[in-house]
């Protein structure tokens, strides 16, 4: 997977980006009520951590149905055993708004499961801030449609 | 006379699909039944039929597995509960009506007093109107707390639907055999075409569900649906999804079907509420 | 009666594993009535904050994009017997708070 680098005008992020460090310390302080909007993956992710850049993990399982029986209700786990896990996110790249949820876990451990909407078929992108960095894996879940009406 | 022809070939012309001939009982027809499934689906225990498409399709399973953990309905279970522990405005209550919750199996039934079928559902309004409270809708909402509560308080009892001797309740068993066999809608298929002759196979993505232990795990939450739903409520859509006009929930029609799907599944045990895709 | 969070919580190993299922319609305001044709308006849960005690051992950020009755499950360091609180907060200001004890 190709490493992801769009960047924020800005200088201070470009900086940022280019040394491979975000701001350290905080976990995100408020809801990220923008980012949850943007139609734009990687911009909503700007928004969030500053940056969209982030490394490919092999320290993130994501479990997901191959194929979901109906997109409304979609299981999807992510367990991580990285240290200092500051955040789980999850990205559905085919829904309207990509950005579906985020989990500051001050408890460090790295397991979150919930039940999504997808719109359609696309890959699941899961997102872990450890030790002041992003890191990723993806997971692609197709979306049926039903021969009854759905 | 050119009534008579006519009635005759509107006959042919309508005639049933499926193995089951026409003049045969009640038992034989559900002894025919059964085999078929079990000789269709060889590696599904005839137990395992109650879980639908999830007993045939491993991959459909694991999601339904997941969800099944911690299931959406369990809080219209806790909600039913507390509607079916309270009293009504006259101080009678669900329990002065049925012997205990867990009765889900034991419906739906011929009462040779009316004549009728009486379904869970109908239990219930009547229970109300016996007490001077408001029906319940007959295909969501308050209605399935209810149902589910009771179903849930029912999981593991054995469906043993009687067709007694009586030439009513044959009428409504034959209405209800009719209606799964006879050919509807635009689509002109009848509920046996995908549910028996092409159960197991792909309509886009779906595999059709066998008809066996269709009935055992309502109320049903789909997802589709976002909550709960009677059996008559998925009745409903499936005659619109062949693009047939639906029959009223609770009406004679639908009552005689569940009557004949449930006598189908004699032998199978209750497992509802369920999710369902 | 209002329906309630539910909430599972088994401690093993100093991992306490924590279940919940929350009632809530999670509409995105994309949806239109099928009768009327209008949007029905955004409703969905947006923050769950989840205690042990008094300590914040996680906080879920939510969008419309999680399904209808909502299902959460994440693990923290705690003990048997502890204090565990969930609250959340919709979009439209409403909110649930339910407490339970680590079994």
């Amino acid at each position: 997977m190709k490493r992801r680098t769009l960047l924020k005008t800005s200088l201070a992020a470009s900086l940022l980006a280019s040394t491979g460090m975000l701001i350290p310390g905080r976990v995100m302080a408020a809801y990220p009520k923008t980012a949850f909007q943007n139609a734009d993956a990687t911009a909503a992710l700007t928004e969030v951590f500053g940056s969209s850049d982030y490394a490919e993990s092999g320290d993130i399982k994501i479990k997901a149905p191959e194929i979901a029986e109906n997109g409304a209700v979609v299981p999807i786990q992510v367990t991580s055993s990285m240290s200092d896990i500051e955040s789980i996110s999850i990205i559905l790249s085919n829904n309207p708004t990509p950005f579906a949820a985020s989990f500051n876990l001050h408890g460090s451990i790295g397991f979150v499961s919930t039940r999504f909407k997808m719109a359609g078929t696309s890959d699941v992108l899961a997102i872990v801030k450890a030790g002041g960095k992003l890191h990723a894996t993806k997971q692609e879940v197709k979306v049926t449609i039903g021969g009854c009406g759905g | 006379m050119r009534k008579l022809v006519y009635a005759i070939v509107i006959g042919l012309v309508t005639s049933l699909t499926g193995p089951v001939a026409t003049a045969s009982t009640p038992s034989e027809d559900l002894a025919a039944f059964q085999q078929f499934y079990v000789d269709r689906f060889p590696d599904t225990q005839k137990e395992d039929f109650i879980d639908g498409i999830y007993s045939i399709d491993p991959v459909s399973k694991e999601t339904f597995d997941s969800i099944e953990e911690f299931a959406p309905y369990e809080i219209d279970i806790e909600k039913g509960e507390e509607m079916y522990n309270k009293p009504f405005a006259n101080g009678s209550g669900y329990a002065d009506c049925f012997a205990e919750p867990g009765v889900r199996h034991l419906y739906p039934h011929f009462d040779s007093k009316s004549g009728s079928i009486v379904t869970l559902e109908g239990a219930i309004n009547a229970c109300r109107k016996a007490a001077g409270e408001k029906p319940l809708k007959y295909k969501k909402g308050s209605m399935t707390a209810i149902t589910a509560y009771m179903a849930y308080e029912s999981r593991g009892n054995v469906f043993d639907i009687k067709i007694p001797d009586d030439s009513r309740a044959l009428d409504h068993y034959n209405r209800g055999k009719r209606h799964f066999y006879q050919k509807r809608g635009q689509l002109n298929l009848a509920c046996a075409d995908c549910h028996m002759n092409y159960s197991g196979n792909n309509v886009r993505a779906d595999r059709l569900s066998p008809a066996l232990g269709h009935l055992t795990h309502f109320p049903v939450y789909r997802a589709k649906w976002g909550g709960l739903g009677t059996p008559h409520r998925r009745f409903g859509g499936c005659n619109e999804q062949v693009r047939a006009k639906s029959f009223p929930a609770q009406g004679d029609e639908y009552k005689a079907l569940e009557y004949f799907l449930t006598y189908m599944s004699n032998g199978l045990v209750a497992n509802g509420p369920a999710t369902r895709k | 009666m209002a329906k309630k969070t539910k909430i599972r919580a088994k401690e093993k190993n100093g991992v306490v594993t924590v279940k919940s299922l929350m009632s809530h319609p999670m509409e995105t305001g994309l949806r239109k009535n099928a009768k009327t044709g209008k949007k029905i308006p955004a409703h969905y849960i947006q923050e769950v904050t989840a205690k042990a005690g008094d300590k914040t051992v996680m906080e879920a950020y939510w969008g419309g994009a999680i399904s209808k009755n909502p299902y959460l499950s994440f693990q923290y360091k705690g003990s048997k017997g502890d204090n565990l609180t969930i609250s959340w907060i919709d979009n439209q200001g409403k909110s649930d708070t339910v407490t339970a004890k680590v079994k």
